[in-house]
């Protein structure tokens, strides 16, 4: 029987070794019936988008708290696209400590979402849903 | 052409993004998954697969990691299925075998997937095989398969890979659940990891006893490992290499491989056959009926599905 299942990467680049947040927003997309897989920290641009390639994942959460998300956020977009993964196709967001000024540019990259601190976990899962729920049907 | 040929041609000719997308397609037993797995399936049989099970906890990541680095520094090209399980209550599933091989994901020439069990029992997903069948057409040398680590009735990888390793650990019940759940008659290659630990060495005679008393043939080896300080790692790469030459001189391979296919086809018929006959049965408020009865003690179970298949034809 055929049996679509969301997958979601929640990966944290950079060097901040704090992954409390990425673990509780693995655990409430898991909680709401998607399939999460979750990397660990200190991942490089690299090593994000090949994940997201070998799991051929639907949705890509960054988890960021050091700062560099200017820096990274792009190589992990580039990355993407050298491995032929289209962002457009994917469903990218952030969350973690990220200034307002930095919000437009970042969805300018194609991040369609960017969740603060204080983010509940329930508006990143409705934002997921919608998201899939609107998503045309591929084959 | 179809998208799902043009991905398979793709992935024949090497293409790390179309075996990913194809494997999607497998896991989700979509028409085009069949397909492409129709189409792989007489390209496979090549690679070595083998199967990794013990309890939760025992190291199965971290050995699967260990080991996969090993191989790769004998030259060897690598697919990793790692499995964990589905949450019964959200269907959702945390995916974290990953973790523990990090390092592996630089290298283009391990590939490795996550999978949920998606309510399978046995310690596999139920697409397994199929993403296995992908990997070795691929032309990956080596398939290593990390089942759910839940320690028991994990039999089914003994009827996918060419090797089955049980992972056991010191100080934890594990000689006593070796010899429960027929863990032991699966076991090609046993292994005793975090041999850091008290112990190890007791349970590792315990074993041995167990194996010589057991004994049929092959004498199944144990080796001694501690994963997470990258020990023994050689030696159990050397026990699986040989578990294979063995198959390949025993003639061993061929009636292993025709037994699994037995197993493979009749498990997925009888899938096909429930299936179906649940769409029927259930549709028409049949099969809940017949439940109501059971529940209610005025049918027994026996009768009851009697009744099921006797219409469901
Ligand atoms: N002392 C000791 N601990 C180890 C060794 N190998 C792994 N561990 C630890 O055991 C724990 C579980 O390791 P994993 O590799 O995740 O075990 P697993 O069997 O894959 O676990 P599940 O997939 O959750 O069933 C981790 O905390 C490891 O650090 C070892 O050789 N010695
Ligand atoms: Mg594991």
């Amino acid at each position: 029987m055929t049996d679509m299942k969301l997958r979601v990467l929640i990966a944290k680049p950079g060097l901040d070794g704090h992954d409390r947040g990425a673990k509780v927003v693995a655990r409430a997309l898991r909680d709401a019936g998607m399939e999460v897989i979750y990397t660990g920290i200190r991942q490089t641009p690299d090593m994000i988008a090949e994940a997201a390639l070998q799991e051929d994942v639907d949705v890509i959460g960054l988890s960021i708290l050091s700062g560099a998300h200017m820096e990274l956020f792009p190589r992990v977009i580039d990355a993407l696209k050298s491995r032929e993964i289209d962002p457009a196709d994917v469903l990218m967001f952030a969350g973690g400590i990220i200034p307002d000024a930095d919000i437009e540019p970042l969805k300018g990259m194609g991040f369609r979402a960017i969740f603060g601190p204080g983010t509940s976990t329930a508006d990143i899962i409705k934002f997921v849903n919608d998201w899939a729920d609107a998503r045309p049907v591929s084959a | 052409m179809a998208p799902i040929e043009a991905l398979v041609e793709q992935l024949l000719a090497g293409n790390r993004r179309a075996l990913g997308r194809v494997l999607t397609q497998i896991e989700n037993d979509t028409p085009a998954g069949r397909r492409a797995l129709a189409a792989l399936y007489p390209r496979s049989g090549n690679a070595h697969t083998v199967g990794l099970t013990g309890s939760a906890g025992s190291g199965k990541s971290t050995l699967t990691g260990a080991l996969a680095r090993e191989f790769r520094a004998r030259g060897r090209t690598l697919g990793i299925v790692a499995i964990d399980p589905t949450s019964p209550f959200s269907h959702g599933a945390l995916l974290g075998d990953r973790i523990r091989m990090q390092d592996l994901t630089a290298d283009p020439q391990v590939f490795l997937r996550s999978m949920a069990t998606r309510g399978a029992l046995g310690g596999l997903a139920p697409a397994t095989s199929g993403v296995v069948t992908a990997l070795d057409a691929f032309g990956k040398d080596i398939v290593l398969i990390e089942t759910v680590g839940a320690g028991q009735d994990e039999v089914e990888v003994a009827m996918m890979a060419d090797t089955t390793v049980v992972v056991l650990t010191p100080g934890s019940g594990d000689d006593v659940q070796a010899m429960k759940a027929g863990i032991m008659e699966i076991a090609d290659v046993l292994v005793v990891n975090k041999c850091d630990l008290p112990n190890a060495d007791l349970l590792a005679r315990q074993l041995r006893t167990i194996v010589e008393a057991s004994r049929s043939g092959r004498l199944t080896p144990i080796v001694r490992t501690a994963s997470a300080l990258g020990e023994g790692i050689g030696d159990l790469a050397d026990a699986l290499e040989e578990h294979r030459t063995y198959l390949g001189a025993s003639g061993v391979r061929e009636a292993h491989r025709r037994e699994q296919a037995r197993h493979q086809v009749l498990a997925l018929a009888r899938q096909r056959l429930i299936d179906r006959l649940v769409m029927a049965q259930g549709a028409d408020g049949r099969l809940d009926a017949l439940v109501e009865e059971v529940a209610a003690r005025s049918l027994d179970p026996h009768a009851a599905a009697d009744a099921l298949i006797g219409e469901g034809r």
